[in-house]
Parts: structure tokens; sequence; C-alpha cells
């Protein structure tokens, strides 16, 4: 008589199941998610005349300026657009989805205060969006690969495994964001020049050869996006499998920030209904 | 209450039930806006919250196919206790227990994209309402031909009039019969015309057994529609029960 979704119980006095019950609405409302996806990629370009061309134009553009910038500089990296291409990628993923999770729970504030929605649908449809975005780009860089002369290996094909972690990752970081966000509205400001310093500590343009040493030392233990953006290069750019290291440090630095990242979200976002 | 209300409100199914519901809000007591201010005043010890109590021990049952009506002075928790029912916030302390689909009809389009067409939207919106593909695809047709605006459904939602938006509006949120419908004021939908269509379509689900939950500050209304009235005070329930009763209550503590 009654279906799962139309019967609700909340007890102040039991809240640990919230993190499951937030996964258990989240698949329940996978079409508003799709749709929000679809909305977020299809306003995006809905007055332009290349539409969703621009999606694969714009790293494209980004890199053929790097490229002519520092092809010089960078000469011992092989196939360097290619190189920076990579990179792109997998930066633009992280720093577009996070920033997108954020951007739209404090948008979608005016709603969620006044029909029930799970709150993370942002955050996952933002990554949703990136998803889209950057298999679609994956197209110019086969292309400038073979262009280069730099091979393109069978390899390409193991890509969504360290896309998917990446996809975690963010999305744990995006939770975080967003749920600071709510509280202090200068965090989205001030996270902008955070990913600007965030990418010159990143081998994002330039190859991680040059580091000094003590500095490579400092990167490669801190920041988490080294090893995830290394992971997400081997299968396209170096063309060979990751070695069980390589493998195991960003997998599991993905899913302890996501872990984190849901938790913290959940437990939080009971308050963003008298908050945003 | 006599005896004889008690017992025939017993005979009904419960709908919504808060048991013993308090929501409490937390306000800094001194505004900080920016997160450094905040780290600075953390380490000083020197965050304060004052807490609030917007809803007070609230035990409600409110059965199915009841008008209800929820009067109150600004302030004393009367879209507080709506948002309990939307599900949108959780009470602090007790229990809500609401055995429905719940459709507010708060703000219409509220969901609305500009730069999307009517269409899109429409299956946009109904996606918040909670609806799945499958459902919007079987209700698209009728969702446009009660809103009247075959000729604009393509059209990019920028183009509407906030008429036109607010027919699209009431047309996906009341596509389905809801099992409780929360109505907060006034229904300002387009014109006359359209009202009427409005209002009827609410008796319609009314005549089927949908619950609704009217917030008003028209006493008229509330005398009108009403089967049961709650009166709210400074987060606490007064009164229950026949409307005139409230009302009167409700008046003469304004008077004092």
């Amino acid at each position: 008589m009654l279906n799962n979704k139309n019967y609700y119980v909340y007890d102040a006095k039991n809240k640990t199941a919230k993190p499951f019950e937030e996964l258990r609405q989240a698949y329940n409302y996978r079409y508003l998610i799709s749709q929000l996806l679809r909305r977020d990629i299809v306003t995006r370009y809905k007055r332009s005349f290349l539409g969703i061309g621009w999606t694969m134009l714009n790293p494209l553009g980004t890199m053929i300026v790097l490229s002519i910038a520092f092809s010089q500089v960078f000469k011992m990296t092989e196939g360097y657009p290619a190189y920076v291409l990579s990179g792109l990628m997998a930066w633009n993923f992280f720093s577009q989805t996070t920033y997108a999770s954020m951007v739209n729970l404090v948008w979608g504030g005016g709603l969620l205060k006044r029909i029930y929605m799970p709150r993370t649908s942002f955050a996952l449809a933002a990554i949703g969006t990136g998803l889209v975005n950057t298999l679609l780009t994956i197209i110019p860089m086969i292309i400038v690969m073979l262009v280069l002369g730099v091979p393109v290996k069978l390899t390409i094909f193991f890509t969504p495994i360290p896309l998917m972690l990446l996809a975690l990752f963010s999305l744990g970081f995006g939770l975080i964001l967003s749920t600071l966000a709510v509280y202090f509205p200068d965090v989205a400001e001030m996270y902008q020049i955070v990913l600007t310093a965030w990418m010159y500590l990143t081998p994002v343009i330039y190859p991680e050869e040059i580091l000094p040493e003590n500095i490579f030392f400092i990167i490669s233990t801190f920041n988490p996006m080294y090893s995830l953006m290394k992971l997400f290069r081997i299968p396209i750019y170096y063309g060979r499998l990751p070695t069980f290291e390589e493998f195991l440090l960003p997998a599991l630095i993905a899913l302890v920030v996501f872990i984190i990242g849901w938790l913290f979200f959940t437990y939080r976002s009971d308050e963003f209904a008298y908050k945003i | 209450m006599n005896l004889r209300t008690k017992y025939k409100v017993s005979l009904l199914k419960t709908i919504i039930r808060l048991e013993n519901v308090s929501v409490e809000y937390r306000i800094p007591s001194e505004r900080i806006g920016t997160l450094k201010e905040y780290a600075i005043r953390w380490v000083q010890g020197k965050v304060k919250q004052k807490k609030f109590l917007a809803l007070k021990n609230v035990f409600i049952e409110i059965n199915q196919g009841e008008v209800f009506g929820v009067i109150g002075h600004n302030g004393a928790g009367k879209s507080t206790m709506l948002k309990l029912f939307a599900r949108v916030l959780p009470p602090t302390i007790g229990r809500i227990e609401i055995s429905g689909s719940v459709s507010p009809l708060l703000e219409l389009g509220a969901g609305f994209h500009h730069e999307l067409s009517g269409r899109e939207n429409v299956y946009l919106n109904g996606a918040i309402l909670g609806y799945s593909r499958e459902e919007m695809q079987s209700k698209f047709d009728s969702i446009v031909e009660f809103s009247g605006l075959h000729n604009f459904i393509e059209a990019p939602i920028r183009t509407y009039s906030s008429g036109m938006w607010a027919r699209l509006g009431f047309a996906v949120a009341t596509a389905t019969r809801p099992d409780i419908l929360l109505v907060d004021e006034v229904l300002a939908v387009g014109d006359e015309e359209f009202q009427k269509k409005c209002f009827e379509r609410i008796e319609d689900f009314r005549n089927n057994g949908t619950t609704i939950v009217i917030v008003a500050h028209s006493m008229q209304t509330i005398k009108d529609r009403c089967d049961r009235v709650s009166w709210l005070d400074h987060g606490e329930i007064k009164f229950i029960g026949e409307p005139e009763e409230a009302i009167n209550q409700y008046r003469k503590s304004q008077a004092n």
C-alpha cells in the first residue's frame, strides 16, 4: 500500500543511519541527478554557436597557449602538448567539479528550504557533468597524440579507473567545501585563489623532473593531487599500466577523502535548511 | 474537546504525526561572515551562539482528508512547521511520521532555469518533485494542457511572463494527486480564470482524500476552508480544534 518513497519517519534520537539514508535517497532521486546534470551541460552552451564543442575546444586552446609558452623550456618532455593536455584533463575535472558542487549547493539553497531532495544531489550532478566533459576531451587528446607521434596504447582503456578515483576524491572534497561554503560565503572566493596555488604545486603544466629533490619530496608526500594526477596520466600519456604501489596510494586517498566528505556533509546537512 | 469529536477523530487514519517535536535554531550572537574571523574567534573562545526555540514540544496528529489550518502571528513557528511537513527540516527533539507523498505549493516554479525551454523545465521541475522519468513522460501532455501553454512550451522560459511561469509551476506541482498538499498563503497564480481552475483542482484532490495543510493570514480563508485549525504562539500550540474557536482565541490574544 505504502511504498518506501512515501513513508518518512524521523526520530531525533536515532541519527546514526544518516549517511546510508542519504545514499539510498540519492539512488531514489537518480532521475533528478540526471536532470541536474543535463541542465548543467545544456545551459552552459545554450546561446553559443559551437555548443558542446566548447567542452573539447577549451582545454585544447589552453594546451596550445601553454605549449607555445613552455615547449622550449620543457624540451626534454617528449610530446609536451600531450603531457599538458592529459594533466589539464585531470586538473580541470577536479577544479571544476569541486567548485560546481559548492556553487550549485548555494544556488539550490532556496529550493532546499522548500522541498525535500537529497542534499548531495548537486555535488553528484557536478561530478556527473565533469565525467561527461572529461570523456569528451579524450577525443582531442587522442588526436593530439596522433599528430605529435606519441604512441596511443590500448592501456587508454584503463583510464576510467583513475577517473573514478579522481571522481571519488573530488566528490569528498567538494562535499567538505560545500559544507563550509554554507556557513561562510567567502569560502567560494577564497577557494579560487587556493586552486591557482594548488595547481602550481601539482605537476600539471611542468614535468615533475624539474622539481628540486626536497620540494619534490614535499609535493609528492603532502599533495594528494600528485599521485592522483600521475595515476591518471599513466595509461594515457605514458601508455602503460600502473604498478601496484602507484595504484594503491591514490586509491586509498580517494576512498578516505570520499568517506570523510560524505560523513561530514550528511551529519551537517540537517542544519542547511536554516543556514543557506 | 468533547467525547464525540474525539471519537470521530480516532476513527480516521493519521497521516501526519508529530510527537513532542521541538525545533531549535542556533543563531550566532554576533554575525560572523568570514571563515577567517570565525577561526580567530574560535581560537579566542569567543564563538557564542544563542539558542532559539522555534517550536516547543509540539504534538499534532493530522488525519487523512482533512483540511488543516495553521494560524499565528509572524514568527510563531508556522513556516517552521510547514518545513517539518515538507521534510526539509528535521526536528531537534522528537519524532515525525508522515505516511504519504507530500507536494508543497510554495513559490511555484522555484526550480525553473530561465535558459531552458518550458518542456525542459517541466522535466527538471518534475525531477525536483521526486518523479521518475517514466512518470514524467506519462504526465507531460496533461501538464501542458492544464497550463494552457501549448504554443510556448518550446520557448525558453525567460520569455514567459510571471503569470505563465506560475501556471506551469502549478501544473507540474499538481500533476498527480499527492497525499498531502502544503499551501502557503493565498495562491497567486495568473488571472482569475486560471485561479479558479487551481482551486477546482485542489478541491478535487480533497474529495479524493488528499490532506491539505494551509498557512494563511486571512482568517476568512481559514474559516471557509478548514476542518480544524491550530493556533501557534511563540512556538507553542495554544489551541487545536474548531476554526471559529481558534480564530476567536487568536484574536483575543492579539487584542491584549
